[in-house]
């Protein structure tokens, strides 16, 4: 027994560590914890775990957590905590703690220890089977344990069995298909602060069991009455176990209110612990036996056929005095019996199989009249259940009735609470069933009953049996509630473990990253990838840098970083065949070391990929792919010759990484190449446009091809990964006198949509054909490839599809924003209707136009160009041209320099 | 999460594979020759049974390889996978 300090609402309080924090406040005579969500009433414990509807709070110590129940904290030196009306705080400390998942394949995993799980742990273990044994409390022994028995030893040494892995402090928070269980596993909190702080404070398990044997126990269930939610009422069963177990002695004068033996039994228990029970209030007509005779033997008087019909407060709001009466099954109020001063109330309202595990699988519970529960019925294989939960709720000599509590009129039903952390009122239920309203899923949204962090554990089942009084059904008629994981709230920390900060997100970076870090350029994210976005100088913005660097490929010589591009290595007697079947062009035409640009479509005839491809050799291509769609585009090429064509010899790698690319373009390219390779025969003559020559370039081999996305004569310079940086860096130094400038990403866009380059996934959404974009070119007619049967489908071949275009903003500075829609300029009603024409996929400021310009899909588009139209923006409508689309260089003049 | 038995490498995650939808759709012998109705039913009509179904899924994140499995949309039970241009076992 340690003595601990710890803080609650700003005041310091000592207790005995390891104890629940709601009975430190009790002994600290704190019987209000917090005030409710809605309504500010006063607030106390009710329950005795993860079911505790009222006593939420906020732990501000360590990593800290909002919204956890008091009855599941666990007192250590230095805790600090605070009464949380409903609403939690994110704590504002960052979180330092660890956090951990871990993975468990075991033959039989239990959930629950106490007697019954114990039990099944025993037999398992019994047969030499692997076994997961977790609950969710500190210690082992459940129901039985809070009794305040002691555990057979021979029982408790099944957790010694080497085949068995215990964990107490974890609870199962999901249960899915195929044996599949989550659980969080609380490793730290309950310790002093000096644990190793490489201990992780909670690990996520994720279960695979062949077999799951459910001992999750039962709920008490509390009943409604007005005044219901003051502190010093509680359920009978966590009453008993605070007073005898934990030795609470703040209460003096209780009264009992019940439907079932359990309220005698913890009656007997309070009386023991020399609190005066001045009375049990049973809502059945008759009950007897020892127990009963015990009862009458204690001098406790027993009302029957009555029920708590209204409470009274103190000057604190806590519990003073409860009214009796004698009611009817259907919860009337028939006439009053008496009043009895008293500070506690031991509500039991039966019990509620802890059934939440097997219904997120879509079991449906069944109710047991004369157990008064549902239970768990017709379960899958692989799933089985024991104990409370399975409706083994012990032998009792009198059956329990099914009662849920009185259904007052009037203000009363006001103030007669059915779910307590969302203050939902017997008021609330009547509204739902005057509505129309009998589905208890239905009732749930209505009346928000069930959706609070509890989730209804403790008035679900109240609110079907009260619905069941109220419309005069049969529980069994109206069903049970579907629960949904988690069982019980849980950090997002938990669910993350180590996947946070950097590790939240794998990123690439190519060779080269360490120089564009250097020069200190923005970043763009282009799928994983981190592609330097510009590179500013002297603090220039966005568009003055984009402007520079534009003028420099245009006019001088600019380098990029290309390494991002996919990269995809094809092998095989059949790989020209395949490519052909892939793309809309030929490839199988191509000469060796020349390279080709393709576009590749769906079976429904929408362009899907591009890029350039490269023959190396008679069976070997090099396929680059958009830098976001390498693997989809991949994924497609395995799926095919898998599926479809197994016939090919073909072989599919991704070589993306293998590869560094340093794209040098712009006139002064080919006099920078010169000086690079100097061997190397540069000519247009003998080094053409898309073709590829192999030459050593600052002493590291490399594959030089003349490919060009920026309509300047250019040359890429490819080398194994690993030389990337080294050939950035001889490239960079061999371009000072040339003035070589880098670019980045957004320079790189404005000089292909300055040539009408279109970029998949910027001019296209998976709905354009070639067609469309004005690529009828590339689409062969003399071979089957994927799509082709879909460009003669009614609805690819019809006119008035939207088609890419060009505009020119009449206003010359006037940048569009991407996205924007355009009307056509003679209708005024157009703009009103919102009828738009197409909308802008690309829009840039370019410093070779002198003005803005936009690339857009265009309804009808290339009949349009010539035309006027308006983009209607927030504030303003700007006139614009339709064009075709492309702004420079429309005769390829400058592409061999 | 399921746990989907790959012909190859056996039981692993569902996070390892992706879908690939109803399996014995071949691609049509001569497209040319199909009508729209047709070649529009080869693209986008998948049958949606209720219970056991014939399904396409690759281990994407495993061995690369594409495989047909039976899988009851009800229950989300498993039946046996088998591997392509392999005779389909009897619905379980
Ligand atoms: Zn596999």
């Amino acid at each position: 027994m340690t003595k601990v300090n710890f803080e609650f609402d700003s005041k310091m309080y000592s207790g005995t560590k390891g104890e629940p924090l709601v009975v430190a406040l009790l002994k600290n005579g704190i019987k209000t914890v917090t005030d409710s969500t809605y309504l500010s009433r006063p607030r106390g414990v009710m329950a005795l775990g993860a079911e505790e509807p009222c006593a939420l709070v906020q732990i501000d110590s360590g990593s800290g957590e909002p919204m956890v129940p008091a009855t599941q904290v666990e007192l250590v030196e230095g805790l600090a905590a605070r009464g949380l009306a409903g609403i939690g705080d994110l704590p504002n400390v960052s979180d330092d703690a660890r956090y951990d998942k871990a993975n468990r394949h075991v033959e039989v995993l239990i959930i629950g220890s106490g007697v019954a799980g114990l039990k099944a742990a025993q037999i398992a273990v019994s047969k030499n089977q692997r076994v997961m044994l977790i609950d969710d409390a500190p210690r082992v022994g459940g129901y039985f344990v809070a009794k305040n028995n002691e555990i057979d030893p021979e029982l408790l040494a099944v957790l010694d069995s080497p085949n068995l892995l215990h964990l107490q402090r974890t609870t199962a928070i999901g249960l899915y298909d195929q044996g599949y269980v989550v659980a969080i596993e609380r490793r730290t909190d309950h310790l002093s602060a000096n644990y190793d702080p490489k201990v992780a404070r909670i690990r996520t398990w994720h279960i695979r069991a062949k077999e799951i044997i459910l001992a999750t126990g039962a709920f008490q269930r509390f009943l409604v009455f007005p005044n219901n939610d003051r502190p010093g009422i509680m359920l009978s069963h966590a009453a008993a176990t605070y007073i005898d177990k934990y030795q609470v002695q703040i209460f003096k004068k209780a009264v009992v209110v019940t439907v079932d033996d359990q309220g005698y039994e913890d009656a007997l228990r309070l009386h023991k612990n020399s609190i005066q029970v001045q009375a049990i209030v049973d809502v059945r007509s008759n009950a007897v036996g020892a127990l009963v005779d015990e009862v009458k033997k204690a001098g406790i008087e027993i009302i029957f056929d009555a029920s708590v019909t209204n409470t009274q407060a103190d000057e604190k709001g806590e519990l003073a005095q409860v009214a009796i009466s004698k009611v009817d099954l259907t919860g009337k109020v028939l006439s009053a019996v008496k009043e009895i001063s008293c500070d506690l109330l031991a509500v039991s309202g039966g019990w509620t199989p802890t059934v939440h595990l097997a219904t997120f699988i879509g079991v449906k519970p069944k109710w047991v009249k004369e157990k008064a529960a549902f239970v768990l019925q017709d379960l899958p294989k692989g799933l089985s259940a024991v104990g409370s939960v399975a409706g083994d709720l012990g032998e009792t000599e009198n059956t329990p009735a099914s009662f849920f509590g009185v259904l007052p009129e009037g203000e009363l039903a006001t103030v007669s609470f059915i779910d307590l952390q969302r203050d939902a009122t017997v008021r609330d239920l009547k509204r739902a069933t005057g509505a129309g309203l009998t589905s208890i899923e239905h009732i749930k949204r209505y009346t928000t009953i069930g959706t609070s962090h509890d989730q209804g554990k403790t008035s679900g089942t109240t609110t079907i049996g009260l619905l069941s009084q109220l419309i005069s059904k049969e529980l069994e008629e109206i069903g049970t509630l579907n629960f949904r994981p988690p069982y019980i709230p849980v950090l997002f920390s938990a669910l993350a473990g180590r996947d946070r900060g950097e590790l939240s997100d794998p990123i690439r970076t190519t060779p080269i990253h360490a120089w564009h870090l250097d020069a200190k350029a923005p970043f763009e994210d282009v799928g994983q990838w981190k592609r330097p976005w510009y590179f500013p100088q002297n603090k220039e913005e966005l568009h003055q840098a984009v402007a520079r660097e534009c003028k420099a490929a245009r006019e001088g010589v600019a380098v990029m970083d290309a390494s991002t591009l996919g990269k995809i290595d094809i092998q095989g007697p059949d790989a020209a065949e395949f490519l052909d079947r892939i793309y809309t062009n030929m490839f199988s035409t191509l000469k060796i070391n020349h390279s080709r640009y393709g576009l590749m479509c769906g079976v429904d005839g929408m362009v899907f990929d591009d890029g350039v491809t490269t023959r190396l050799g008679e069976n070997h291509f090099l396929m680059t792919t958009t830098t976001g769609g390498a693997a989809k585009v991949l994924d497609w090429l395995e799926e095919w010759l898998q599926t479809e064509w197994p016939e090919l010899k073909v072989y599919c790698s991704s070589v993306t990484e293998h590869w560094s690319t340093v794209a040098i373009v712009g006139p002064k390219s080919r006099a920078l190449m010169k000086k690079l390779a100097p061997d190397l025969d540069v000519s247009n003559e003998n080094f053409g446009f898309m073709t590829n020559q192999y030459a050593a370039v600052a002493q590291v081999p490399a594959r030089i091809a003349r490919i060009s996305f920026s309509g300047e004569l250019a040359y890429e310079i490819n080398v194994e990964g690993f030389f990337g940086l080294h050939i950035w860096n001889a490239v960079m130094d061999a371009g000072k006198e040339f003035g070589i400038t880098p670019y980045g990403t957004e320079t790189m866009h404005v000089l292909r949509a300055e040539k009408g380059f279109v970029i998949v996934g910027q001019e296209t959404d998976g709905t354009q054909t070639p067609q469309d974009l004005g690529m009828d070119w590339i689409v062969s007619k003399k071979k089957e490839f994927i799509g082709k049967r879909s460009f003669i489908r009614s609805d690819t071949s019809r006119d008035g599809r939207h088609q890419l275009v060009g505009l020119l903003p009449k206003d010359k500075l006037k940048l569009l924003p991407e996205g924007s829609y355009l009307v056509a300029k003679d209708s005024k009603q157009a703009i009103a209707d919102s009828n738009h024409i197409g909308y802008i996929t690309s829009s840039y400021h370019s410093a070779a136009l002198s003005q803005t310009f936009a690339l857009a899909l265009v309804a009808d588009g290339r009949n349009r160009v010539g035309q006027n139209a308006i983009v209607p923006l927030f504030d303003e409508q700007v006139e614009v041209v339709i064009t075709e689309p492309i702004f420079y260089d429309k005769e390829n003049t400058r592409r061999d320099g | 999460m399921l746990s989907i038995n790959c012909p190859w490498c056996g039981a692993r995650d569902e996070t390892e594979f992706h879908y690939g939808s109803q399996a014995h759709v071949a691609y049509p012998e001569n497209p040319e020759t199909l009508s729209d109705e047709a070649w529009a039913h080869y693209i986008f009509f998948r049958d949606n049974p209720k219970g056991w179904f014939q399904e396409r899924w690759v281990h994407t994140a495993g061995c690369r390889r594409w495989f047909n499995v039976w899988r009851n949309t009800v229950s989300h039970q498993f039946g046996p996978s088998y591997k392509p241009f392999t005779p389909a076992p009897a619905r379980p």
